[in-house]
């Protein structure tokens, strides 16, 4: 079943990870794999594309938990981009919009890594 | 009262089809798309705590989800007969400390009372555990 699919691409020194589907406990260990992935690699710049995500639950929201710290002592970030309303308003329920930086176009976030005022 | 319930093995593959069960439920029962989906998540907030917690991740076990509804109240109740677990003795996470602390799991329970009117444990004779999700219809 191929309820969950997870895109990857580099844009100017910039790993993006499109997300598409539902992500719950079944799922999220795939996106677990992709941040490890990442992390082995080397690469701290992270922007998480939602457009295509569906649907995502805590056990979806704890994978995000888990790889900021790692992220952010290697001077990255993972930043969340296009997400729907219905999507956002979980993340919101839970405070992440203190803690992770969630932009409406991906563009944005990518910018943001090159931000001097940041 | 209309009733209806369904009953899956204690995988997390299965979430999905409680998920479209629920929903269907709530949607013939009045809800609207954004209650419909506070109640999906809700529901698969609990079952995945069964699947872990109570049966620690046993695929044989069964967990039973029955939905009952009446006069503007929609009531699920989700049953598992593994470890006993009581989501209310579950202190509501400091939200601002947690993200402090990157600290993860446990957003569960926290997310289960906030998305529904009233979150209830209960035990059944017979050494079933039993969680109650109620959300009211808007009027």
């Amino acid at each position: 079943m191929s309820e969950f699919k997870i895109g990857q691409r580099e844009a100017e020194n910039v790993s993006i990870l499109e997300l598409k589907g539902y992500l719950d406990a079944h799922t999220a260990p795939k996106l677990e794999e992709a941040f490890q992935s990442l992390l082995k690699s080397q690469k701290y710049r992270i922007v998480v594309n939602c457009r295509d995500l569906s649907y995502i639950s805590s056990a979806g929201l704890g994978v995000f938990m888990a790889f900021i710290e790692d992220v952010r002592n290697n001077k990255g970030d993972i930043k969340l981009t296009n997400m729907s309303p219905k999507v956002y308003n979980v993340f919101d329920l839970l405070g992440f919009p203190l803690l992770y930086e969630i932009f409406k176009e991906e563009k944005e976030a990518v910018t943001r890594f090159f931000d001097r005022a940041k | 009262m209309k009733t209806s319930s369904i009953k899956v093995e204690s995988r997390t593959e299965r979430l999905i089809a409680v998920r479209d069960f629920v929903s269907e439920a709530a949607r013939t029962f009045g809800f609207g798309d954004e209650d419909i989906s506070k109640i999906a998540l809700a529901v698969d907030e609990a079952c995945t705590n069964i699947i872990k917690h109570a049966y620690r991740s046993d695929p044989t076990k069964i967990i039973q989800v029955n939905v009952s509804a009446k006069d503007g109240t929609f009531v699920v109740a989700i049953r598992d007969e593994g470890v006993r677990f009581n989501p209310m003795q579950v202190q509501p996470p400091d939200m601002k400390e947690y993200l402090t602390h990157f600290r993860r799991g446990g957003l569960g329970v926290y997310l289960m009372k906030s998305l529904m009117d009233k979150v209830e444990y209960a035990i059944v004779p017979g050494k079933a555990n039993e969680v109650r999700l109620t959300k009211y219809l808007p009027r």
